[in-house]
């Protein structure tokens, strides 16, 4: 019915009516107008037509609404006294056409046919009833508690937009474009809107278990969970639990894929437990029931022989990721049973072994990069400890304060290494009936340090030395590296033929992270009765004496052949205060010497050399994973001396 | 507070349904209130102290001057009789105002004090803007028919601009604030004089040197062209009748004087002296973004003066009421009416406020209704609540609950949220206003007349019984408007609800039967916001009529008429001492206004788009207002001064709550965001040395960033209403969008 052509000018940046469009209006109306008349009434019509739709917006504003509507515009009109227009209220778009003919607009005006629409028989619904609906969006200013997948049948559970956001991000991280890939992981590490999405990538990533011979497959599932677990705008909640079991379940399980040895499963292994540690550090708060459990697991995964290499493999990872302490009180207990079922394993040169004595050395690696740390960690934790009650050596607060400042690559974190009573160990008491943590207790640093070289000999690369113990006043630290320094003269032959091994050291540094535990740190119980299996071990390996029989080990009986291997010369504590210093080597090469500088060149004290060859100490070649030079491994020794 | 007891008072032919129990209640209320201080009649400015006393002169020289051009010599002598004014009083005051242009504020010539007297007649009950006030703007644009040269505008124009562009940096900016006004009077004058080419050409010329904020109000502008198109066009209206507002340092302004006065530049100095208003201040200049955060209102900014009036702006004594212990908690609550006296503890709260506020109006400064038994239940449990209230803060943000409207395809327009947050109502487009109750207890009406008639009144649980189970429900829906709603609000006794609507009315209606109880009609034009005291019977209403209201419950006329705002009444606010309503509008202004004489004792200017939404802190000593533009305002009352600006938000802001403790101010917007702010932070910041008191020139740090502690975005819906439960937990509404 209207028929108004528009022109745009440029200089007005408004839309004007043409007074040939009145023109033709008035003829349509049966009046005749002049030129004149009609170019006055044109610009008229245009202020009027301007000054209804100003005053339209402002009901549109106090309805709170961002589109115009044409009722806005009738309100207008009618509280200007002017008639309202009738017929534009419809839902639907009213199609504005051109007329081929002539320079005529109208819009499409369709008839509709009464009598069929009211014997129509699909009658239209109505419309659902206006209701509220709550829900708790943010919990104290974080995060969506529940997914918003509350909202009743009326609206769409899932709207349109996020169920094609779900179906492209999926698509494109199990797909095979990596680039594409990236960007979809990159979005779900940042996109703020996706809470209700939360569940549905939960249950795809929980598909591991079917996917468990496709690495790659497996590797991009971890990745969802870990641009998930950084998402800032996601609250996990009870989820988490079943993204840990994902992760565990790619840690430990014996992957149909890992039957191929050309599969690379173990840096999966590796990034999952990578992955673990990191949900235990973002999410404590949320995960930290699991703790408890998820050692259980490991350390039954560890203790069951059954069990392929690479789980065990993985239950090794997976405790390191979990931090020092969870190392101490699973693995270095477990260690003795442990050594002889790979000792086997690694002394049978059998070629139909060959594939599982590979493994072997991996799963040996693994736990040697996990003690030494562990050793680290501890003495480090003395260190502090000794700092703190103020009575330190001078030698002793150099040695920290340079370690401090010169290592930010390997520094562990904050972490209170005189930890709260809190926690863990407390939920352990009440609940962990019957676990053999509570007959677990602590060992010193010498004596652990002790054991573990006898199962590693210098592959250890954390090295104590007694740091010449003139009086009872240490050297002060910066005197080790000179001393390190000699070292290679003395024995460099040797060394740089048969120990070829910094990467171990070096892979200590998967995550920065990694150097501490978790915020959930247990507190090591400290009941007096110990396992008689375990304390006879101890006992031996604390003892000054060390006259340790060969017998008192279980699997000792394989291992006579190690006797060839290097000598310990390991220095004992020595009666009086002996300063320990211990220093760690690290990745050398590109630097000014080649190889590991410090060796176990301690003076040769007489005790030590009466001592027995360390039985289970051998010589391997490179073992390990031949993991990439780490760049922010910046410092490569420091010297602590530990007052002990 | 009045003792006396009126009795029983009917307050409309409508209310005669409501039973007699519940009239009961009431009139008791409402007794008490009529017999205060508040007189019913409408009255807009009280003559009262020597500025009113003074204003009055100048109106009655006005009408001389008037009565004098029009050689109606007889009359002038009888009121120069009637009035005791001397003949040279007149003159003097008509030549202070011509001949001096310093602007002091108690000059101005003819013209200037017939705009203000068409602004009191616009503002007049039931007067109709636009069609009303077409005689006075022939007058008011009769000023514009002494004409200069129309080719020479656009040089007089340069030529300022020239010369401003040229001055020493510091008097640049101040001076800048000259271009809008006068390129708005000077393209009015063109239009005017019907030289509609050199218009356009002047427009097009200049237009793009205004400040961006000043676009909304160009468009508009650029669509006038012709004489006629000057009647009738409110924003017009509004330009002329106020003088536009200059705050200009003594050294800038002389310079401007010495340059224009050296240029013989008549036509500039003629519309400086008749349309524009400048407030001459000693002392530095002020820096650009100085001006900037107070410029952007349709009229300029607000006059020094106008906020130098005390405001008290403290809260008022808590009434003493025995808090019972805790575990007496049900028996309170059975035995309605039996508050426990014995074995009482003082509450912290009650305690707290039992010291009088230096900063407090006196206790009876209005008259207050006194409280029922079930209001001082209603504060013992608000007492209980606010002990077990969440200290907020930066480091400890409230949870966030999200009432979200479903299927409201009718468009939801407002919300409100009764104090304990038992209720929810919801007004909409179609004209309705829905009741929830969002807590297990469902909404029961009163029982019929016929029904009531046969309980047994002595019973114990009359109240219960009363009650008509089978209309029990979650919601219900009042019928009554003829246009969309655009304000709801509960009383906080909970036991009415008043809606404003697009019809012009505000409606009273009652929880307990849920029907209308009054509908107030004074408006006649759309009414967009309404809200109870907070201590219930008074409410104010504001509407596009430019004027907010003071209702009385029992009066079916306004109490106070809050005349000024030079545009639409957006939103309206009652102070928490109920003494004070602040009212944002579309002029780009907040008013607050004194409700016992009904002057207007803040106006507050920095905002570049309409107002629409309001908060005062619980403290009363701030206010928190937001616009269009997006950015949250922060005010000192005391001071009249803004103390803080929140950017952030990239849409209309319609919702503010301040926290019960004010900690943190939530915003919430069209953008499908909730923003906390750290009000505390922002409030401490502020720099209240006398300098500034006195000035008014603030420094505000750009510090939004800061300020802001988290930003909440829902799926797809814009946050209509706030509401901070009180136990400090936020609760947001608003209706889904679907698309």
């Amino acid at each position: 019915c209207t028929s108004t052509a528009m022109t745009e000018r440029e200089e007005r940046r408004f839309a004007e009516v043409p007074r040939e469009s009145i023109k033709l209006m008035a003829e349509s109306s049966g009046v005749e107008l002049s030129e004149e008349v009609a170019a006055l009434l044109a610009e008229d019509v245009c202020y009027r037509l301007r000054e209804a739709t100003q005053n339209s917006s402002q009901f549109m504003r106090h309805a709170k609404r961002r589109k115009l509507s044409v009722e806005d515009l009738n309100r207008a009109l009618r509280w200007s006294n002017t008639e309202t227009i009738c017929g534009y209220g419809a839902q639907d778009a009213l199609p504005f056409r051109p007329l081929k003919e002539g320079e005529l607009f109208f819009v499409e005006d369709r008839e509709i046919n009464l009598v069929e629409l009211a014997l129509a028989t699909n009658i239209p619904k109505g419309c659902a009833e206006t209701m509220v609906r709550v829900h708790v969006s943010y919990l104290d200013g974080k995060g969506n508690l529940e997914p918003q997948g509350t909202v009743p049948t009326a609206v769409q559970s899932l709207s349109e937009d996020l169920l094609k956001y779900y179906q492209q991000i999926t698509r494109a991280i199990l797909g095979e474009d990596p680039h594409l890939m990236k960007v979809a992981l990159l979005d779900l590490q940042s996109n703020s809107k996706i809470a209700a999405l939360l569940p549905y990538f939960v249950y795809v990533i929980s598909g591991v278990k079917s996917v468990s011979h496709d690495l790659d497959q497996l590797n991009r599932l971890l990745h969802m969970v870990k641009s998930l677990v950084q998402n800032p705008y996601l609250y996990l909640g009870s989820y988490v639990r079943s993204l840990v079991s994902s992760v565990m379940y790619c840690i430990l399980e014996p992957l149909a894929a890992s039957i191929n040895p050309l599969n690379d499963h173990w840096t999966l292994r590796d990034y999952a437990a990578l992955l673990l540690s990191h949900i235990f550090w973002t999410h404590g708060d949320l995960v930290s029931g699991l703790y408890h459990q998820i050692l259980l697991s490991l350390q039954k995964v560890l203790s069951d022989p059954v069990r392929p290499l690479c789980s065990h493999y993985g239950a090794v990872v997976g405790l390191h990721a979990l931090g020092w302490k969870a190392v101490e009180r699973v693995l270095y207990p477990h260690l003795p049973a442990y050594w002889a079922n790979l000792q086997a394993v690694l002394d049978d040169y059998s070629v139909s072994n060959a594939q599982v004595k590979a493994d072997g050395h991996k799963v040996y690696g693994a736990i040697l990069v996990a003690v030494e740390r562990l050793l680290k960690m501890k003495a480090l934790s003395l260190t502090l400890a000794a700092e703190g009650s103020g009575a330190g050596l001078p030698g002793t607060t150099t040695g920290a304060v340079s370690f401090r400042e010169n290592s930010p690559g390997l520094s562990p974190p904050p972490e209170p290494l005189s930890e709260p009573p809190l926690g863990i160990a407390s939920h352990l008491q009440a609940g962990g009936a019957g676990c053999p943590w509570e007959e677990w207790t602590p060992v010193s640093l010498p004596a652990m340090y002790c054991e573990l070289y006898s199962f590693f000999g210098d592959s250890l690369a954390v090295r104590f030395s007694t740091g010449l113990p003139l009086g009872g006043v240490p050297p002060p630290g910066p005197c080790q590296p000179l001393e390190g320094r000699k070292e290679p003269a003395s024995s460099a032959p040797n060394l740089e033929n048969t120990r070829k091994m910094p990467q171990l050291t070096a892979s200590m540094n998967i995550s920065p992270r990694q150097d501490g535990s978790p915020r959930m740190e247990p507190q090591p119980p400290s009941l007096a009765a110990t396992v008689p299996g375990r304390s006879l071990a101890r006992s031996s390996s604390s003892s000054v004496s060390r006259s340790r029989s060969s017998s008192s080990r279980p699997g000792r009986s394989t291992s006579q052949s190690r006797d060839i291997f290097p000598k310990a010369r390991f220095p004992l504590p020595q009666a009086g205060p002996p300063a320990f210093s211990f220093i760690i080597g690290g990745r050398q090469m590109g630097r000014r010497c080649q190889g590991r500088r410090f060796q176990t060149s301690f003076s040769p004290t007489p005790p030590l050399t009466t001592h027995p060859p360390r039985a289970y100490a051998h010589k391997l070649p490179v073992i390990g994973r031949v993991s990439k030079p780490v760049r922010r491994w910046t410092c490569s020794h420091y010297s602590l001396h530990l007052p002990l | 507070m009045a003792a006396v007891q009126d009795g029983p008072k009917e307050l409309d032919a409508e209310k005669e349904t409501k039973p007699e129990i519940l009239s009961d209640g009431t009139s008791n209320l409402l007794g008490n209130t009529a017999s205060g201080t508040l007189s019913s009649s409408p009255l807009t400015a009280a003559p009262a102290g020597g500025a009113t006393k003074m204003e009055d002169q100048q109106t009655l020289i006005a009408v001389l001057q008037f009565l004098k051009r029009n050689k109606l010599s007889e009359s002038v002598e009888i009121l120069r009789r009637e009035a005791g004014l001397g003949e040279h009083q007149e003159d003097s005051q008509a030549t202070d105002g011509s001949g001096g242009g310093k602007g002091d504020g108690d000059g101005g010539d003819a013209n200037s004090l017939l705009s203000r007297v068409s602004i009191t007649s616009a503002a007049a009950p039931q007067s109709m803007p636009v069609k009303k006030d077409q005689p006075d703007v022939s007058v008011v644009l009769s000023a514009y028919s002494q004409q200069g040269d129309p080719s020479l505008y656009q040089v007089y124009y340069s030529g300022l601009k020239n010369f401003i562009e040229s001055v020493l940096d510091c008097h640049r900016a101040e001076l800048s604030q000259l271009f809008y006004p006068l390129f708005v009077h000077m393209y009015l004058e063109l239009v005017y004089n019907n030289h509609e080419t050199k218009a356009k050409a002047f427009f097009d010329k200049f237009s793009g040197d205004q400040e961006c904020y000043y676009q909304d109000d160009l468009r508009i502008l650029c669509s006038l062209t012709k004489k006629e198109h000057l009647k009738g066009n409110e924003v017009l209206l509004d330009f002329r009748t106020s003088r536009f507002v200059l705050r200009i340092s003594r050294d800038s302004y002389q310079l401007l004087k010495r340059h224009l006065q050296e240029r013989h530049n008549n036509q500039i100095w003629n519309i400086i002296q008749e349309h524009l208003y400048i407030d001459i201040f000693d002392g530095m200049p002020r820096s650009k973004s100085q001006i900037d955060s107070m410029s952007g209102s349709l009229a300029g900014e607000a006059r020094r003066e106008v906020n130098k009036a005390k405001v008290f702006y403290g809260l008022l004594k808590e009434p003493e009421i025995e808090v019972p212990l805790d575990d007496e908690d049900d028996e309170a609550e059975n035995e309605e009416g039996k508050p426990k006296k014995k074995k009482t503890k003082k509450d912290s709260l009650g305690s707290k406020s039992k010291k009088q506020d230096p900063n407090a109006p006196q206790q009876n400064r209005i008259p207050l209704p006194e409280l029922k038994d079930s209001d001082k239940l209603d504060k013992i449990m608000y007492m209980k609540e606010s002990t077990k209230r969440i200290r907020l803060g930066p480091e400890n943000l409230p949870s966030i609950c999200f009432y979200t409207f479903l299927n409201a395809f009718q468009g939801l327009t407002a919300v409100d949220f009764t104090d304990d947050s038992s209720l929810l109502a919801g007004g909409f487009a179609d004209s309705t206003v829905r009741v929830w109750s969002v807590t297990p207890k469902k909404l029961r009406k009163v029982k019929s007349t016929a029904e009531l008639n046969v309980i047994d009144k002595e019973s114990d649980d009359v109240l219960e019984r009363i009650m008509d189970e089978k209309t029990a429900s979650e919601s219900k829906i009042l019928h009554g408007h003829s246009g969309p709603v655009y304000g709801v609000s509960f009383s906080p006794d909970r036991n009415y609800l008043l809606s404003s609507s697009e019809d012009g009315t505000v409606r009273l209606w009652s929880l307990q039967t849920f029907t209308c109880l009054v509908g107030y009609k004074g408006h006649n034009y759309p009414v967009w916001d309404t809200q109870f005291s907070p201590f219930g019977y008074y409410f104010v209403s504001g509407g596009h009529d430019r004027v907010a209201r003071l209702w009385a419950m029992d009066h079916y006329q306004p109490l106070r008429i809050f005349a000024g705002h030079l545009a639409d009444v957006t939103c309206t606010r009652f102070h928490p001492n109920s003494n004070y309503v602040a009212t944002g509008s579309t002029d780009r202004t907040v008013r607050l206004w004194d409700v016992l004489n009904g002057n207007c004792v803040r106006i507050l200017t920095g905002h570049k788009g309409p107002i629409h939404s309001l908060a005062f802190s619980p403290n009363g000593k701030f206010l928190a207002s937001g616009s269009t533009d997006g950015r949250v305002l922060l005010w000192d009352i005391g001071h009249g001064l803004m103390i803080g600006e929140l950017k952030g938000h990239t849409d209309t802001i319609y919702a503010l709550k301040f926290s019960r403790d004010g900690e943190i101010l939530a915003s919430g917007s069209m953008d499908n965001t909730v923003r906390l702010w750290d009000s505390m932070k922002a409030f401490d910041e502020v720099e209240t040395d006398d300098f500034t008191a006195t000035t008014g020139h603030i420094h505000l740090p750009d510090n939004s960033q800061e300020l802001l502690l988290g930003m909440y975005h829902s799926k797809s819906t814009p946050v209509t209403h706030l509401h901070f439960t009180r136990r400090n937990l936020l609760l947001a509404a608003g209706t889904y969008n679907s698309q």
